[in-house]
């Protein structure tokens, strides 16, 4: 009943002002439950959670989880599972350590410090998850064994191929340009990161009116001006406001001393720099923009949904839903390569352990930022929110002085409570 | 009449001999079927008779066990859907083969995409496109933005014929078309077909309406446990001459021979 405006000859009527802007509630309840978590903390620790000091160290202990979330969507999309990327993020962060300090200097003569030897690594890391995650991905899609198989074999087979890779030492410290990926030791600074900020500003801008446009040109019903108006607002604001906080957070002046005691200057009175955004954080957001255009505008994305939604149909449309397994799984595996130059940088060595239940938390935050495991639904930005809220929540605890079990205690009722939270959302919108 | 329209013509689509079984059940024994242009050839049977799986191997869902098939009179390979798409062979399928999640657009350009200059996909062309054809079809088609899980049965069928027929097939097999159209969109869907026919389209039709197939068909095939009981005119024989090849497996006039 509830249908029959469908059936008249015009479009529904626009309901209510979140439905004018055509922003997803999903996504709203999402921002407000990650909003919530920050003001709880905040006043739990009498306002150090919200400060520009630690919003930025929660950012870049988010970035390795988030990355790898962006993959585990297409992969629980298309109703898989991966089970190993925290096993093959230590797999590739041990070939790129060793590759830097002991293979290219030793077999190569490439010494250390060489300006080569990161972008080298680099590259021999992506090529070696790229590679093994291919392989996962033809072991599902060609051998049709279920992939929570293949990558429970993973779990195990590469945490200890690392160990054998690495003889089980911690190798370190890494390459100093490497190490800029990391965060704190990789930032854009003041002016860079207001470039950086005004350059957002600017692409958002131009994607909100080409939008426009292009529904225009077809003859679609747009949004009234003032509401392109009010989201062009609410972007820009968030977008300077994130930089302005990170431009916030200042070298301490300890550090700036030693750093000029370092070059034989005198640092000059009052003297002040910022940290900025960070390389690291900047790398999420490009990625976090190609994923989503992967996702939504390009043929294999399509694909990736298509072939979740309905796996028999986009068989019968002429994909080749076995090809494209292989192809998801090869994109999870260059992304845990990816987060393993994050993961490794930061730390500024590989140690064993990297990656150490990984595979859990960026399952928790697909699946909390709305993937569902029946597949065919999730979103890039949903899963990169998820990993933000877990990491909120596990930071917030920590400062509280919540003991580690009954962080995860606290983290695991999270999990299933978010599913719940949207199977009953889900039954009550109707949506699929 | 149709043997008169048959000579010096090649048929669109002739398959010889054709079987499939799995795991034992012989679900497709032997059989072979024809179509010539602008014919509409109904395939008739009862329940788990064999139809559907006969046409998917024409449309290249499956792959026959043996037999060999003949696309404007020449043998084509079809491996998979790709294929019979090349070969201008579109499919309703019975299931429908939607993607629920997608919407209505989504589904008619799946594997087909219409793409911009970047080669990045074009949403809003293809929304265009199908408004432009749901006009046609089932002008009280609205829900362009939802994703089709939030469409009625008829709805959804409507999305699957229209895919089926935007891109200009040659030859269409449409499995059940109507199945969950009301009276009025069944009409429009007969209508279609004779405009189709007209154009000299090929049409196999499997319906479980003697009536549908008395009035829009030309021959009608009918299988009854993977194998072909015959072929008939549809101008020969009656309403009971059709029932009774389904019910019991006889051709009419057959103690007679
Ligand atoms: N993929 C499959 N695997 C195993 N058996 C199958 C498969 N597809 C079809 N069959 C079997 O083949 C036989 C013919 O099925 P088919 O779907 O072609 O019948 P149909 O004539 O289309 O029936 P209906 O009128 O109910 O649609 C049935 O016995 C069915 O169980
Ligand atoms: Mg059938």
């Amino acid at each position: 009943m509830a249908q029959t405006d469908t059936n008249s000859g015009r479009a529904p009527a626009r309901k209510n002002i979140f439905h004018t802007l055509e922003i997803d509630l999903r996504l709203l309840g999402m921002i407000g439950a990650f909003i919530a978590v920050c003001l709880v903390f905040n006043v739990l620790t009498d306002g150090r959670f919200l400060t520009p000091r630690n919003i930025f160290n929660l950012t870049i202990q988010t970035v390795s989880v988030a990355i790898m979330a962006t993959g585990m969507v297409f992969i629980i999309v298309t109703r898989h599972i991966d089970l190993s990327v925290g096993a093959l993020l230590a797999t590739c962060s041990a070939v790129m350590a060793m590759t830097q300090t002991d293979w290219l200097p030793n077999a190569m003569g490439l010494e250390f410090g060489h300006p080569l030897i990161p972008w080298i690594a680099i590259g021999v890391g992506l090529l070696s998850g790229l590679v093994i995650g291919a392989f996962h991905g033809y072991l599902v899609g060609y051998l049709a064994i279920p992939a929570f198989i293949v990558t429970l074999g993973g779990l195990l087979v590469w945490r200890n191929v690392a160990w054998y890779i690495t003889s089980g030492k911690t190798i370190g410290p890494l390459d100093e340009t490497f190490q800029k990926f990391g965060g704190i030791n990789g930032t854009l600074g003041a002016t860079g990161s207001w470039i950086v900020g005004g350059l957002a500003l600017l692409g958002a801008l131009y994607a909100l009116y080409a939008a426009r446009r292009n529904k225009v040109k077809h003859g679609f019903p747009v949004k009234p001006v003032w509401a392109e108006f009010l989201l062009a607002a609410i972007i820009g604001a968030a977008i300077l406001g994130f930089v302005a906080i990170l431009n916030a957070y200042e070298v301490p002046t300890r550090v700036l001393q030693r750093t000029f005691e370092q070059a034989g200057l005198e640092m000059p009175e009052g003297y002040t720099q910022s940290y900025g955004i960070p390389i690291s954080v900047l790398l999420l957001i490009f990625l976090a923009i190609a994923m989503t255009i992967v996702a939504r505008r390009t043929r294999f994305g399509r694909y990736v949904f298509a072939t979740g939604g309905n796996p028999d149909a986009a068989e019968l449309s002429g994909i080749n839903t076995r090809w494209l397994t292989v192809k998801i799984f090869a994109l999870m595996g260059a992304l845990c390569a990816l987060s393993a130059v994050v993961a490794s940088a930061r730390l500024t060595n590989h140690s064993n352990d990297i990656g150490t239940l990984d595979e859990l938390r960026v399952i928790a935050a697909a699946v909390i930022g709305g993937t569902a495991l029946a597949g065919g639904i999730g979103t890039i930005h949903g899963a990169i929110l998820g990993a933000l809220i877990m990491q909120s929540l596990q930071s917030g605890m920590a400062m509280v002085g919540v003991d580690a079990p009954l962080q995860n205690i606290v983290v695991g009722s999270v999990l299933v409570l978010a599913v719940l939270i949207d199977i009953v959302y889900r039954k009550r919108t109707g949506g699929a | 009449m149709a043997q008169v329209q048959k000579q010096g013509v090649t048929p669109l689509v002739d398959m010889r001999d054709i079987c499939i079984s799995f795991g034992g059940v012989h679900a497709v024994d032997h059989v072979s079927v024809d179509l010539y242009p602008g014919e509409v050839v109904g395939l008739l049977g009862h329940n788990g008779a064999g139809k559907s799986t006969l046409i998917k191997i024409l449309s290249g869902a499956y792959q026959a066990d043996s037999g060999e098939i003949y696309v404007r009179g020449e043998k084509a390979t079809i491996t998979n859907p790709r294929d019979a798409r090349a070969l201008k062979i579109e499919t309703i399928y019975q299931t429908l083969a939607l993607a629920d999640n997608l919407d209505a657009a989504s589904n008619l350009f799946l594997g087909r995409e219409l793409v911009t200059p970047l080669g990045l996909v074009d949403d809003d062309a293809m929304e265009a496109e199908t408004r432009k054809i749901m006009a046609k079809l089932n002008p009280n088609f609205k829900k362009f933005n939802d994703p089709v899980s939030a469409l009625s049965g008829g709805q959804r069928q409507s999305v699957a014929i229209a895919r089926a027929v935007y891109f200009d097939a040659q030859i269409l097999i449409m499995d059940e078309p109507t199945a969950a159209l009301g009276p009025h969109e069944t009409q429009m869907v007969s209508e279609l077909i004779e405009q189709l026919k007209a154009q000299g389209i090929g049409i196999f039709l499997i319906s479980h309406d003697i009536h549908d197939v008395m009035k829009l068909c030309d021959r009608a095939s009918v299988m009854k446990n993977g194998q072909l009981v015959g072929t008939v005119d549809v101008d020969d024989v009656t309403d009971d001459d059709l029932l009774g090849m389904i019910i019991l497996g006889k051709k009419p006039g057959a103690a007679a021979d």
